[in-house]
């Protein structure tokens, strides 16, 4: 069998925060990705959910090349694109396009439809300029706009058609892969529910594939093959979507799902929900041994002090003390 | 008597592109110890329904009318500013989705919660400083007494956010307007925040307007739901019936847009065609009819009134008997 289209080994970003300055101040590593492995396959959707600052989005930078890695591989059909020069990157970066949360803040206000849209085009020097307008047309067309507004500006969109707009630039190139980084977060339930089937639709279209960051379990649970959870930095548990949402098997997932409410007044009235206490710990000093020990409610069932002194890794499914195959 | 009864209320904006009605003639009642749920989209004039409520609508350029807006035995609109301070933040308090931006950064998390009391009640400081201390203490904040010698920054979100619920229960209010009160949040951190809510509810018998677009929220928190859409009522019903058996239709893909947890999750979403409209130029008729898959001739006419369909529901759909039997619609 082929390389998969992206393999991730390993994984590390860490920032250096404060400084060693003048008045001797304490330098600091922060350890938002703190070894990540995973792969995808080509034409596949793999969700990368967790709570703020468990590392997804960091993780999703760090794969386009946004920020270098402080350690560990990232591979693209099996050749290493990590450790490559910015410029020997480049024909992998038309490959890996990348998708904003923020429908206003990711495009410039000061460019048409038209010059953003060829923009990808001019730079990577993909058609001639002629056919690059066309080629613009038939973009926005893909994903649901009138080709004939390619010369306004973004403000003349609504939040719904800018983020569509957004989505015609990271297929100009004719990506294989599309990072989304909370694509319909910003957007109002009528509009994500477009969004959401817009983004089904060109993927079945164009095979891609797509790494789904999101903090919205229902969204993923509709758009993902396969899941990823992320706590502090290291991913806690990873399998097929209908295995992870049916049955859960890491104590987090299982309260990060528990939490979810449900649009059903009957099911939100009658259920147990398991809160967790306390705050997700500062990823400055994470927690010894299993960094969810301090607040898992399961803790109990491991015996000795396992979970404060030894960090669990994740085996087949989940990277807990209480997985019987790890 | 209801607590707090709401008729015909207006709220406009005179804007450069034209008057923006935010709020056009909604009517509604709040009954002591009840969460009504305010759902709707961006721009369909929840939040203003609030503000107008708090009398926190600034003037120019907004300008609020009601036939009537009676808290208790008082009427709302006819209050002096004075009598309406000493009722906002006291007897109707209200808690915003942003604690970053709706705590002074400036202060320390004690002040902001002693002055609360020292306005409303007239404690001596040191009261109000063990009732604070009492109060972040309720809403499950570990070591309140230090707690209240630190600033907002130093704080969490979702601490952020109990301190913002705790200065909106502090003086034990009648109702409380919560707008988006989780959005901002984690999950697990949501979690945490509505049981607290529920809790606090359940012991002081507080009355809660719940401003959320989540549905999911909605439905655990919610005795009764009104759906708003550009400005005015689309339906009202309980929170079961309106779930079970949405009478409008823009409610009913609403619900149909929701992604699920459980259930059929490969089908495509009945999303809503289109986009909410502009509130300067709304289109004849229906606001929703331009969305709408139920829509005739008849809808283009003028904007429906609520209709009373029984059993404390309403729709302002000239086409609500044709949604009677939904095609699983409602799932």
């Amino acid at each position: 069998m082929s390389a998969p289209l992206l393999e991730v080994h390993d994984l590390h970003k860490h920032f250096e925060v404060g400084s060693p300055g003048f008045f001797g101040g304490q330098q600091e590593i922060l350890r938002a990705v703190d070894g990540v492995s995973f792969e995808l396959g080509r034409g596949e959707t793999l969700g990368l959910v967790g709570e703020s600052g468990c590392g997804k989005s960091t993780c999703a930078r760090t794969l386009v090349g946004l920020y270098p890695p402080t350690s560990g591989r990232v591979l693209y059909e099996g050749e290493e694109i990590s450790s490559l020069s910015h410029r020997d990157r480049a024909p992998f970066r038309r490959k890996i396009q990348m998708i904003f949360q923020d429908p206003y803040a990711s495009l410039d206000p000061r460019q048409t439809v038209s010059s953003i849209l060829t923009e990808p085009l001019r730079i990577h020097r993909l058609a001639r300029p002629r056919e690059r307008r066309l080629r613009a047309m038939q973009l926005l067309d893909a994903v649901g706009l009138n080709p004939r507004h390619i010369h306004r500006f973004p403000h003349e969109f609504s939040g719904g058609q800018r983020q569509r707009i957004g989505i015609a630039r990271a297929l100009a190139l004719e990506p294989d892969l599309i990072i989304c980084d909370e694509p319909v977060s910003a957007l109002d339930v009528s509009i994500q529910a477009q969004v959401v089937n817009l983004l089904g639709e060109l993927q079945e279209r164009f095979n891609l594939a797509y790494l789904f960051i999101a903090h919205d379990l229902a969204v993923v649970r509709h758009i993902c093959d396969r899941v990823a959870v992320m706590y502090l930095g290291k991913v806690v548990e990873i399998a097929e979507r209908d295995a992870l949402f049916d049955d859960p098997r890491h104590p987090y997932t299982r309260a990060l799902l528990s939490a979810v409410p449900h649009p059903d007044p009957r099911i939100e009235r009658g259920r147990e929900r398991i809160v967790l206490e306390g705050d997700v710990p500062s990823p400055l000093d994470p927690p010894t041994g299993c960094r969810f020990h301090p607040r898992c409610v399961e803790r109990g069932k491991v015996t000795g002090d396992l979970c404060a002194s030894v960090e669990p890794t994740l085996g087949s499914r989940s990277a807990c003390h209480l997985e019987p195959d790890v | 008597m209801p607590i707090l009864d709401v008729q015909n209320l207006r709220v406009r904006f005179e804007t450069h592109h034209g008057v923006v009605r935010a709020v056009d003639g909604v009517s509604f009642s709040l009954e002591e110890g009840e969460t009504l749920g305010l759902v709707g989209e961006s721009g369909s004039g929840k939040s203003v329904t609030n503000l107008a409520l708090m009398g926190l609508i600034p003037s120019p350029p907004g300008v609020v009318e009601a036939d009537a807006m009676r808290f208790e035995d008082r009427d709302l609109l006819a209050l002096s500013d004075e009598e309406l301070r000493s009722v906002r933040g006291n007897e109707i308090s209200m808690i915003f989705q942003d604690p970053m931006t709706s705590l002074n950064p400036l202060l320390t998390v004690g002040r902001q919660l002693t002055e609360v009391l020292e306005v409303h009640e007239r404690v001596s400081r040191r009261e109000a400083r063990r009732r604070a201390a009492a109060g972040l203490a309720d809403v499950g904040i570990p070591e309140p007494e230090r707690r209240l010698d630190q600033y907002p920054h130093e704080l969490s979100g979702g601490m952020r956010q109990r301190v913002m619920i705790a200065m909106g229960l502090l003086c034990r209010p009648k109702i409380l307007l919560a707008d988006e009160p989780t959005t901002a949040l984690d999950v697990t951190i949501q979690a945490q925040i509505l049981e607290l809510m529920q809790k606090l509810q359940r012991e002081y018998g507080t009355a809660i307007i719940l401003v959320t677009h989540d549905l999911g929220v909605v439905a655990g928190m919610s005795d009764r739901v009104n759906v708003m859409y550009a400005g005015r009522l689309a339906e009202t019903a309980g929170a079961v019936e309106l779930f079970d058996d949405p009478r409008h239709p823009y409610t009913r893909g609403l619900l149909g847009s929701v992604p699920r947890l459980s259930g059929d999750t490969d089908a495509d979403l009945d999303s809503i065609k289109g986009s909410p409209p502009d509130l300067a130029d709304l289109p004849a008729g229906c606001a929703f009819r331009p969305r709408c898959t139920f829509e005739t001739e008849r809808c283009a006419a003028e904007p429906p009134p609520l209709f009373d369909l029984g059993g404390g529901r309403s729709s302002a759909c000239l086409e609500r008997d044709a949604l009677g039997q939904p095609e699983g619609g409602a799932r």
